[in-house]
């Protein structure tokens, strides 16, 4: 498609178009409020994804971009122009639903032609008996092409003739990219699209998209429950929890530094470990454990701590536990450790090497380095020193 | 299906009583075509004899076809059906369409009032109809025929149930896409819903194509006659004894109804399955 480079023309690239912004989005069903206070600015040619648990408010974010759904409140700007009350056919956006949305009785080139034919051609030249006028077979001829030229990115040229009930899942779902290609959107909105694949196609289109997305330099925005497509696939990621953006962060920093408790729990796996910790004088106590860390905190405050479980290790001196469980998954191995004081088993990332000296029973003592804490007051908020 | 086995006894029996039963259900059929075939002495023999003893077929035949302008009924029975079908798909595919998947205000109540419709006999509004259609001046034409039956209830309620089971996505797909609503009806909706309005389709010709109180009600001139009125005014014409010729007429009027059948039947059996899978 837009695979050429602007050197090799000649000129400057056009200027990446497809910028979302977002203002003060909020839906209501009936009194059931679903998203609040949604503020996101997407960048032109970003791939970003909006990762959150079902039922968090990410799809019917994406159905008010598309102008599927009308917001309750707010202001979506494609472009710095505003779409508020723009049916989805003015937005210029695509969409990929998670079911394909494939059109059951029309062959996979006539499914990939609909959108340039509701655009290329008036009513009457839709009609069935136009196709013989020379202005129709003129402009079907040059979505033809537009077609091949898509089929043959997405390597469809040889499924053209079937119909969507001959197609795989995997080949559904290019068939669904290429229709949302052939029009050269400015911005690709793709809902769960890999949901129904099986995991090892799952990961195959993971990347396939990614690199479509390089090709293309259109924005997409692409929702998931999935955390592993959102940290191998985006530039950034917005973690939505219960109707509320609580994040906009590259995949790393949100690993790494997320703001909220939830945040950090929703993202890594296994999950984050949470232990009870208190402010004191010289620093943090985090299950009796004393770590010499400034933090600036009152002494005394209740808090949380957080900590990555590769960030643990197994040595002394540290927090007593004992080995409740082992998760050996040939890399890496897993061991929960129970611990005094903490509600969950403590999840700690070994060497599969250990496994020779650990089983079940083993007690042990768990080393915290005071750089791998993170630290959170008792609502989930983030405290930063 | 659970896999238990009857004895052979039992099986026999179970046989013998769908056979009972295929035989009193075809019973009529075939007395009415071995009848017409018969002469008209034949029929009226003190015994009884299932195939004709003597070929009265041609002459039988030749006075239904003569005797009252059955063809012509055939041709206006054909007129009435297939106008009274078109306009049940065009009112009945949108409306199913907006009540399936369009949210509104009063979409339940309207969805209440379609089940509320399929109660009423139509029977029951036959006079106030005619009534309105003598004020009208509509009384003794195709229209009076045809158009009492545009909105089908049952065929709303049909397609709606339809309708539901379409993803929603592909709908949201056709909007991007840039379809209106009526190009989603008609583009991708209708379509999908083949095997449905072929189902819908048998339904509706069947009771149109075999419907005598209406037409014996709306219309009075003979040109106007559709065929089990042609049948009827036969009947009343001839002595009221000419079972052979009256055997004749009912079996050119049924055969394209057969006739159909047999070629849709796949799809007419699909469109049942599918209306007990979904309804």
């Amino acid at each position: 498609m837009q695979a050429v480079s602007p050197s090799a023309v000649g000129m400057e690239r056009p200027e990446p178009r497809g910028a979302v912004r977002m203002t003060g989005i909020a839906k209501q069903f009936g009194a059931t409020s679903v998203l609040r206070g949604i503020d996101l600015d997407i960048r032109a040619g970003e791939f970003i994804t909006i990762l959150g648990p079902s039922g968090c408010g990410k799809s019917t974010l994406l159905r008010i971009i598309a102008g599927l759904e009308p917001q309750s409140a707010g202001t979506v700007a494609i472009d710095g122009v505003s779409m508020d009350g723009l049916p989805p056919d003015r937005r210029d956006i695509a969409m990929v639903f998670q079911s394909y949305a494939l059109y059951p009785h029309l062959t996979v080139a006539e499914n990939i032609a609909v959108p340039l034919r509701m655009r290329r051609l008036t009513r009457l030249q839709r009609l069935p008996g136009a196709r013989t006028l020379p202005a129709v077979r003129r402009i079907g001829s040059s979505i033809g092409e537009a077609v091949q030229a898509v089929a043959a990115t997405l390597r469809l040229e040889s499924l053209l003739g079937r119909k969507p009930a001959q197609l795989s899942g995997g080949q559904k779902q290019r068939v669904a990219l290429a229709r949302a290609m052939v029009r050269q959107p400015k911005a690709f909105l793709m809902d769960e699209p890999l949901s129904n694949l099986d995991a090892e196609l799952r990961v195959h289109m993971r990347a396939e998209i990614a690199q479509l997305h390089r090709q293309l330099g259109a924005t997409f925005i692409y929702v998931t429950h999935d955390q592993a497509e959102a940290m191998t696939m985006s530039d950034r990621v917005a973690v939505i929890l219960e109707g509320e953006l609580r994040q906009i962060a590259s995949p790393g920093e949100l690993y790494r530094d997320p703001d909220d408790l939830r945040v950090a729990q929703f993202v890594g796996t296994p999950r984050i470990n949470v232990l009870p910790a208190v402010a004191t004088a010289a620093g943090i106590d985090v299950l009796g454990l004393p770590i010499a860390r400034q933090s600036g905190l009152p002494v005394g405050m209740k808090l949380q701590a957080a900590v990555r479980p590769e960030r643990l290790a197994v040595a002394g001196p540290g927090v007593p536990g004992r080995v409740v469980y082992r998760e050996n998954l040939g890399s890496d191995l897993f061991l929960h450790v129970a611990v005094d004081g903490a509600s969950t088993a403590v999840i700690v990332r070994c060497d599969s090497s250990a496994l020779d000296v650990t089983e079940i029973g083993t007690s042990l003592r768990l080393a915290i380095p005071p750089d791998a804490l993170l630290l959170f007051d008792l609502d989930g908020r983030r405290l930063r020193p | 299906m659970r896999g238990h086995r009857l004895t052979a006894p039992m099986r026999l029996v179970r046989h013998l009583v769908l056979l009972l039963g295929t035989v009193a259900m075809l019973a009529p059929f075939v007395l009415m075509v071995a009848t017409s075939f018969k002469p008209k002495e034949e029929i009226f023999a003190a015994e009884f004899h299932l195939l004709p003893q003597r070929l009265g077929a041609a002459e039988n035949y030749h006075e239904a076809l003569t005797q009252v302008p059955l063809l012509h009924f055939l041709l206006n029975g054909a007129i009435v059906t297939a106008a009274i079908f078109a306009l049940q798909v065009l009112v009945n595919v949108p409306a199913a369409y907006a009540l399936a998947k369009l949210r509104f205000r009063g979409r339940a109540t309207l969805f209440g009032a379609v089940l509320v419709c399929l109660l009423i006999p139509y029977q029951a509004i036959a006079l106030p109809i005619y009534i309105l259609f003598y004020w009208l001046g509509l009384l003794n034409t195709y229209a009076a025929l045809v158009l009492p039956f545009t909105i089908s209830v049952f065929g709303i309620f049909l397609m709606r149930q339809f309708f539901l089971g379409v993803p929603d996505d592909l709908i949201d797909a056709a909007r991007i896409d840039g379809m209106s609503e009526y190009g989603i009806v008609w583009s991708v909706m209708a379509p999908a819903a083949i095997p449905a309005i072929v189902a819908f389709g048998i339904f509706s010709v069947v009771a149109h194509w075999n419907d005598y109180f209406w037409p014996l009600i709306a219309v009075g001139d003979l040109g106007l006659y559709t065929p089990p009125l042609g049948i009827a005014h036969l009947k009343l014409n001839g002595e009221g004894t000419a079972y052979g010729p009256l055997m004749a007429a009912a079996t050119i009027v049924i055969a394209p109804l057969v006739l159909a059948f047999l070629l849709a039947q796949r799809r007419f059996v699909e469109g049942i399955t599918f209306t007990g899978l979904k309804g």
